[in-house]
C-alpha cells in the first residue's frame, strides 16, 4: 500500500486543480484563478464560520494558485487560526501555509509564535516538529527572542524523541544563523558536541550541521569536537557495508554522514593529538585505497555515494596542506578523474585540482595533467566544465608554462561562451603580465586579447599596458610599432584606439623614422577612427593631437586645422569643446620650450598591485565586497570643472573622461587611496575648483534678473567666526513652513535648479551644487512688484536632530531689494550624517509696510549627496543580497501619478543622483540604481530598484520601490523621498 | 546549506517550489524561470552542476539538479554542501516519493502538492539536511497518514 492515500484528498481541491489543467489558454487560467480567489475570499470573510475542513481546502487552493507564481495577499490569518487546531491535519496545512507563505517580518509573527509556543509544550512529538519545522523556516528574530532559550533545552534533555532532536538541532541551527546573540551555547555546548556520539545516526546528521556551523563561529569552545567526529568517522569507514543497515546506500556505509564529518574537520587544522591524528590519516588513507577497489554495484548511485566522500577526503587533505604523501595521492586520484567518462566526476576534479595547484607539494604533480587539462578546455561539450578547466589552467601557471597557458586561453576565447569572456579576459592578462619574461610578447598577448575581445577588456586591462609600456622603454618602440599595426585594420575596437592613441601620442616618434608610419601617416590613421569613437575616446585622441604637434612640428598647421574645425571648437560636448578651445590656444601662444615642458613624455608610474588583479578578486571572491568599495572609482573630484589646468598637466593625455573618474587619477595609484581625500581636508578649495570656473554667470537661468556675481574666493573664507555678521540665525522656536512646503520640497528632489516658490511679490530661484558631502545653493530673491523690499532678512535653520546632522552656513542677504531687482544669496552645506528632515529658510521683509513672513523648506535632501557608482549585474546582485537584512530595506507599492514614460523615468532617475544601471535587472521594464551617500561621518551604499507595473490587478499603473542601503533610515528615507516623484 | 529546492516539469511548469531564504514572490518567480532556462538548455548527459543563475546569489552558489521523465529536480545550493552528496539526496528524496505514492508521476506531484510538501519536509528543514536514511522518512510519512486516517474516521464517527 503506498503510504500516501491518494483517495481520500480533498474533493473540491482535486475539482479545481482540473479545471486549471483543462485551462486552453493562459487567460482562461487567470480567470479561473480569479474566479477561485474571489470564492475563497467571500468565504473567508462571509458571516458564516468555516469548519476546519474547509479552511483546509481554501488554504490549500491559495497554496496551489501561489505555485502557479500569483501573489497571494490573503489567507494568512486563516492559516494561522489553522494553528490552533486541535487536528493534526489541519494544523499541518497551517504550518505549511506559513512555512511557504510569511517571511520573517510578518506582522502575524507573535500570534505565530502563541501557537509554536502551545505546540512545543504539547509534549506530541508530532505537533512539537511542526513548530520547530515551523521556526526553522521563518526564522524571524521575534522567534529567536521566544524560543532561543528553550531550544537547546529540548534538544539535549534525555527524555526528547530522536526525530524531536533532530528538528530542534536544525531549528537551532537556524537560529543562531539570523540571531547569533540571541543563541548562548555556554552551558549546552558540551552536550550539543556530544551530540555526535548519540546512538540514533538521524541525530547525528542533524546534529553535525549544527555543530560545524557553531565551531566556525566559536572554533575554541568547540574544539572537542574534532577528536569525536574522527572517532565516528573512523567507525563508519572501517564498518562493513551491511554494519549501518538503513543508512548504507548502496553499499556505502552513511555517505552523507562521513561528507558531513569530513566537512567539519575542515573547519580545524590537522589535530595535536598523535593519536587522533594517526586515526584520521588512516580513515583518509581507507578512503582513498577504497576508490581503487572495484565497484560493489554497477549503479552510478553507488559510485556517487562513493566518490562523495572521496572528494571530500582530498578536500580535507588539501586543507591540511601538511602531508606529501596524501597530496600526492590525491593528485593522482583526481588525475584519473580528469579523464573519466562521468562529466561529474571531471567537473568536481577540475575543481578540487585547482585548489590542489596552490600547495606547494603538490603544484608540480598537478602541472603534469596539462596537456588533458588544455584538452578539456578545447573538447568539453559542457561550459560549467570548460570553466573549471580555465580556472585550473590560471592556477597552475608558473613561469615554464605560462606561454602555452596564455597563448592556448587566447585561443579558446575566440570561441569562449559570453559568460565567461570578461572573466578569461581578466585572467589573461594577469597571466601574461606576471609570467611576462619579455615584454614585447605582453604588448601583443594585450593587444591580441583587444582584437579578439575587445567588448570584454574592462578599462584596468588597457590602462594597465600603458601604465607597462610606460615604465619600460625597452618596449616602448615595440609598442609604438604593434599598436601601429593593429589600428591598420578596418574595423578595430575602440579600446584599440584609446591604447593606440595614447601610446602613439607618447612614442610615435619612435617609429616615425619608417616613411610608412611618417607622423602624417600615424596622423591621419588616428584620425580616421576619431568619428567612429565615443566621447572619451575621442577626448583622449584630441590629447594626443596636442602631443603629436610637440613630438612631430611639421603636423602643428594640419593639427590646428583639425581643431579649429567647427565640429571640435564649437562640439556640443563641453569637454570636446574646451579641450578643442584649450589646445589650439596651447598650441598657437605657447613657444616651442613651454610645449616641450608641458607636453613632455608621461613619468614613469609607481609600481604597485595590478588594478587587474583587485578587479578579478572583486569579481570572484564572495564578501569580499565591502560598501566602502562602492564608492571605488568615484573621485572625479576637483577635477572636473578645473579646466583651467588642463592643458598644461603633463598627465592631461590620460585625463580623457568626464564623466566617469578620469583614468589619469587611477592610473596614478589614487584607486587605492581613500577615497575623501581629496575632499576631506580642504573641502573649501576644492568648491572654490568647482564653482570659480563654471561660475553661475553662464547658466541661463535668471539670467535676465541680472544675478548679483558673488566674488568665490571669499566665499570659503567665512568661517566661523564670521558667524557673527549673518542674519540672527537660531530663532527660539522653529518657524512652521508653508502648507505647500512639503509639495515645493518634493519638485525638487530629483532636480537642482528651477523657482523654488512663486507667489504675487516674490519668485525664489533656487540654483544648487553637490560635490562629495558639500553643496552650495544659490538663491535668488526677486521683487516682482515695482515697490521695493526693505528689512528683507532671511533665516536657514535647522529643526530638531537636523543641527547635529547638516551643517548650514548663510551668507547675509542685502537688507533692500529694489523693484524688479534681485538679489542673490549662497548658502554652504556640509552633510555631516545622513539626515531626513530639510532645512528651515524663513524669509521676512516689509511690503509697503506690511510686513511679510513665510517659511520653505529648503529643498536639501539626502539624495543630493550621492555618488553614482556603476556596477555590473553580478555585483549589483551580490551586494543587493549582502544588505538582506530586513531593516535595511525598505518598500513601498504606490500608484502612479505621471504617466509611464520610460525616458521620463530615466531622467528622474539620473537626477537623483544615482547611477542608473542597464542591464542588470533581467525584466528589462524595471530600473536598478546603485550610489554612495557621502556625508562627513560615514558613506552609505545604497541600492534601488523600481519595478513599473503598466497593469496592475486593479487597473491601475502601480510602481514598487525597494530601497536597500547599508543604513536604515537611509533606505526608508529615500523610499519616502522617491514615492512622491513617479 | 539549501537555499531553494524547484521542481519544475520540461516545459516550465512549477510543481513545487520551496525556498529556504526569503525572496519577494515575484524574485521567486523570476529565479523559477531563470533556473529553468539555465538547466532546459542543457544536454542530459552533460554534468549535473552548474553555476547559479544571476539572481539567487554569486559564484558561492551552485545549481544541482536532476531530470527524472518530465520532471527537473533542481536544488540550489551553497558551496559547504557536497556536489555529489546533494546529488544523492536527490535521489533519496525520489526514492522515497515513489515509495509513498507507488511509481510515482508528475500527477501525483500536482494533486497531492501538500503531501509531497511534508515528505520533503521529513528531508530538508530550514535549509538543512535533516534526514538521509529513506526507511526513517517512510515511516514519518506513514505515521503522518495514520493520524490523518484516524482524523477522517472520527469526523465520520460524528456522523453516525
Amino acid at each position: 500500500m503506498p503510504a500516501v492515500s491518494k483517495g481520500d484528498g480533498m474533493r473540491g481541491l482535486a475539482v479545481f486543480i482540473s479545471d486549471i489543467r483543462n485551462c486552453k489558454s493562459k487567460e482562461a487560467e487567470i480567470k479561473r484563478i480569479n474566479k477561485e480567489l474571489a470564492n475563497i475570499r467571500s468565504k473567508f470573510k462571509g458571516d458564516k464560520a468555516l469548519d476546519g475542513y474547509s479552511k483546509k481546502k481554501y488554504v490549500c487552493k491559495l497554496l496551489f494558485i501561489f505555485l502557479l507564481g500569483h501573489d497571494i495577499d490573503f489567507g494568512h490569518m486563516e492559516a494561522v487560526n489553522l494553528l490552533s487546531s486541535n487536528k493534526y491535519t489541519e494544523k499541518q496545512i497551517g504550518y505549511l501555509f506559513i512555512s511557504v507563505l510569511v517571511n520573517s517580518n510578518s506582522e502575524l509573527i507573535r500570534l505565530i509564535n502563541n501557537a509554536i509556543k502551545n505546540d512545543l509544550s504539547s509534549r506530541n512529538p508530532t505537533f512539537m516538529c511542526l513548530a520547530l519545522h515551523c521556526i526553522a523556516n521563518v526564522g524571524s528574530r521575534e522567534m529567536a527572542e521566544a524560543f532561543a532559550g528553550e531550544i537547546p533545552r529540548i534538544l539535549v534533555a534525555g527524555d526528547t524523541m530522536d526525530s524531536v532532536k533532530q528538528s530542534a538541532a536544525l531549528c537551532l541551527l537556524r537560529l543562531y544563523k539570523t540571531s547569533p546573540d540571541l543563541v548562548l551555547m555556554g552551558e549546552w555546548t558540551s552536550r550539543v558536541v556530544h551530540l555526535l556520539n548519540d546512538q540514533h545516526m538521524g541525530v547525528v546528521t542533524a546534529a553535525i550541521s549544527l555543530i560545524t556551523c557553531l565551531s566556525q563561529k566559536n572554533p575554541d569552545e568547540f574544539k572537542t569536537c574534532v577528536s569525536l567526529a574522527v572517532s565516528r568517522l573512523s567507525r563508519i569507514v572501517s564498518s562493513a557495508s551491511t554494519d549501518l543497515q538503513d543508512y548504507t546506500y548502496y553499499f556505502v556505509p552513511a555517505p552523507w554522514l562521513s561528507c558531513k564529518l569530513l566537512r567539519l574537520l575542515q573547519c580545524y587544522p590537522p589535530p595535536e593529538d598523535g593519536a587522533v591524528k594517526g586515526r584520521l590519516v588512516e580513515c583518509l588513507e581507507t578512503i582513498l585505497n577504497k576508490a581503487q577497489e572495484p565497484p560493489k554495484s554497477k549503479k552510478v548511485q553507488h559510485s556517487n555515494a562513493k566518490n562523495a566522500i572521496l572528494f571530500e577526503a582530498i578536500s580535507l587533505i588539501i586543507h591540511y596542506d601538511s602531508e606529501p604523501n596524501l597530496l600526492v595521492r590525491a593528485c593522482n586520484q583526481l588525475g584519473q578523474f580528469l579523464q573519466h567518462r562521468e562529466t561529474n566526476l571531471r567537473y568536481l576534479a577540475l575543481e578540487s585540482m585547482c585548489t590542489l595547484a596552490s600547495s606547494e607539494f603538490s603544484h608540480e604533480a598537478v602541472k603534469t595533467h596539462i596537456e588533458t587539462v588544455i584538452n578539456a578546455l578545447k573538447t568539453e561539450r559542457d561550459v560549467s566544465v570548460r570553466q573549471r578547466a580555465a580556472d585550473l589552467l590560471y592556477a597552475m601557471c608558473d613561469r615554464s608554462n605560462a606561454k602555452q597557458i596564455v597563448a592556448e586561453m587566447l585561443s579558446y576565447l575566440e570561441t569562449a561562451d559570453y559568460s565567461i569572456r570578461e572573466e578569461m579576459v581578466l585572467k589573461v592578462a594577469i597571466l601574461a603580465e606576471k609570467y611576462a619574461v619579455d615584454y614585447s610578447w605582453y604588448v601583443d598577448t594585450i593587444l591580441n586579447l583587444i582584437r579578439i575581445a575587445g567588448d570584454y577588456v574592462s578599462e584596468e586591462v588597457w590602462y594597465r599596458v600603458i601604465q607597462i609600456v610606460i615604465n619600460r622603454d625597452d618596449v616602448q618602440g615595440y609598442a609604438a610599432k604593434t599598436v601601429f599595426e593593429a589600428l591598420q585594420a578596418p574595423a578595430c575596437h575602440e579600446n584599440m584606439v584609446k591604447v593606440g592613441g595614447y601610446i602613439l601620442g607618447e612614442f610615435g616618434n619612435l617609429i616615425a623614422g619608417d616613411p610608412r608610419s611618417s607622423p602624417l601617416v600615424q596622423f591621419n590613421l588616428l584620425h580616421s577612427k576619431f568619428h567612429l569613437c565615443s566621447v572619451p575616446t575621442r577626448a583622449l585622441l584630441l590629447s594626443a593631437y596636442i602631443k603629436f604637434i610637440n613630438l612631430f612640428p611639421e603636423t602643428k598647421s594640419t593639427i590646428q586645422e583639425v581643431l579649429r574645425s567647427d565640429s571640435q571648437i564649437r562640439n556640443s560636448d563641453v569637454e570636446l569643446q574646451q579641450r578643442a578651445v584649450e589646445y589650439l590656444k596651447l598650441s598657437s601662444i605657447a613657444s616651442t620650450d613651454v610645449l616641450a615642458t608641458v607636453l613632455e613624455e608621461m613619468p614613469p608610474f609607481p609600481e604597485r598591485e595590478s588594478s587587474i588583479l583587485a578587479k578579478l578578486k572583486k569579481k570572484k571572491g564572495p564578501g569580499a565586497v565591502s560598501v566602502n568599495e562602492l564608492e571605488e572609482g568615484k573621485r572625479e573630484g576637483g577635477e572636473l570643472n578645473g579646466g583651467g589646468e588642463r592643458g598644461g598637466d603633463s598627465s592631461a593625455i590620460a585625463a580623457s573622461n568626464a564623466s566617469t573618474p578620469s583614468p589619469s587619477a587611477d592610473l596614478l595609484g589614487l584607486r587605492a587611496g581613500p577615497p575623501v581625500t581629496a575632499a576631506a581636508p580642504s573641502a573649501g578649495s576644492l568648491l572654490v575648483d568647482v564653482f570659480s570656473e563654471a561660475g553661475i554667470n553662464d547658466d541661463g537661468f535668471l539670467r535676465d534678473l541680472e544675478p548679483t556675481t558673488e566674488s568665490s574666493d571669499s566665499l570659503l573664507a567665512e568661517g566661523p567666526g564670521d558667524s557673527d555678521s549673518a542674519p540672527p540665525s537660531v530663532v527660539s522656536e522653529d518657524p512652521t513652513p508653508l502648507p505647500e512646503s512639503d509639495e515645493l520640497l518634493n519638485k525638487f528632489v530629483c532636480k537642482n535648479n528651477g523657482v523654488l516658490f512663486e507667489n504675487q511679490l516674490l519668485q525664489i530661484g533656487i540654483k544648487s551644487e553637490y560635490r562629495q558631502n558639500l553643496g552650495r545653493i544659490y538663491l535668488f530673491y526677486g521683487n516682482k512688484t515695482s515697490v521695493q523690499f526693505v528689512t528683507f532678512t532671511t533665516t536657514v535653520t535647522c529643526p530638531g536632530e537636523l543641527q547635529s546632522q547638516l551643517n548650514v552656513q548663510s551668507k547675509p542677504v542685502e537688507p533692500l531689494i529694489e523693484g524688479g531687482a534681485q538679489v542673490q544669496q549662497v548658502i554652504n552645506i556640509e552633510c555631516l550624517t545622513d539626515f531626513s528632515d530639510a532645512p528651515l529658510l524663513n524669509i521676512k521683509f516689509r511690503y509697503g509696510g506690511a510686513l511679510q513672513n513665510l517659511t520653505l523648506k529648503l529643498p536639501v535632501t539626502i539624495n543630493k549627496f550621492f555618488q553614482p557608482t556603476e556596477m555590473a549585474s553580478h555585483d549589483f546582485f551580490q551586494r543587493w543580497k549582502q544588505l538582506s537584512q530586513p531593516q535595511q530595506e525598505a518598500q513601498k507599492i504606490f500608484k502612479a501619478s505621471h504617466a509611464m514614460d520610460t525616458e521620463v523615468l530615466k531622467a528622474k532617475l539620473l537626477g537623483l543622483g544615482m547611477a542608473l544601471l542597464e542591464n542588470v535587472d533581467p525584466n528589462p521594464e524595471n530600473f536598478v540604481c546603485a550610489g554612495v551617500i557621502q556625508s562627513k561621518a560615514q558613506q552609505v551604499g545604497s541600492l534601488l530598484r523600481l519595478e513599473p507595473n503598466a497593469q496592475a490587478q486593479s487597473g491601475e499603473q502601480m510602481y514598487r520601490l525597494t530601497v536597500r542601503s547599508s543604513k536604515d533610515t537611509v533606505s526608508k528615507r529615500l523610499c519616502e523621498l522617491l514615492a512622491e516623484q513617479f | 546549506m539549501i537555499k531553494a529546492i524547484l521542481i519544475f516539469n520540461n516545459h516550465g511548469k512549477p510543481r513545487l517550489i520551496r525556498f529556504y531564504q526569503y525572496f519577494a514572490e515575484d524574485m521567486q518567480q523570476q529565479i523559477i524561470r531563470e533556473t529553468f532556462h539555465l538547466v532546459s538548455k542543457r544536454d542530459d548527459n552533460v554534468c549535473n552542476f552548474l553555476e547559479g543563475g544571476s539572481l539567487i546569489g554569486g559564484s558561492d552558489y551552485k545549481l544541482i539538479y536532476r531530470h527524472y521523465a518530465t520532471l527537473y529536480f533542481v536544488f540550489c545550493v551553497d558551496s559547504s554542501e557536497s556536489e555529489l552528496g546533494i546529488l544523492d539526496l536527490i535521489q533519496v528524496f525520489v526514492e522515497t516519493l515513489d515509495k509513498c505514492f507507488e511509481n510515482v508521476c508528475e500527477l501525483d506531484l500536482i494533486f497531492h502538492m501538500d503531501k509531497v510538501h511534508y515528505i520533503l519536509q521529513e528531508v530538508v528543514m530550514g535549509g538543512m539536511v535533516l534526514e538521509t536514511n529513506m526507511n526513517e522518512i517512510v515511516a514519518q510519512v506513514e505515521l503522518q497518514n495514520r493520524m490523518e486516517k484516524s482524523e477522517v474516521r472520527t469526523f465520520l464517527n460524528s456522523f453516525l
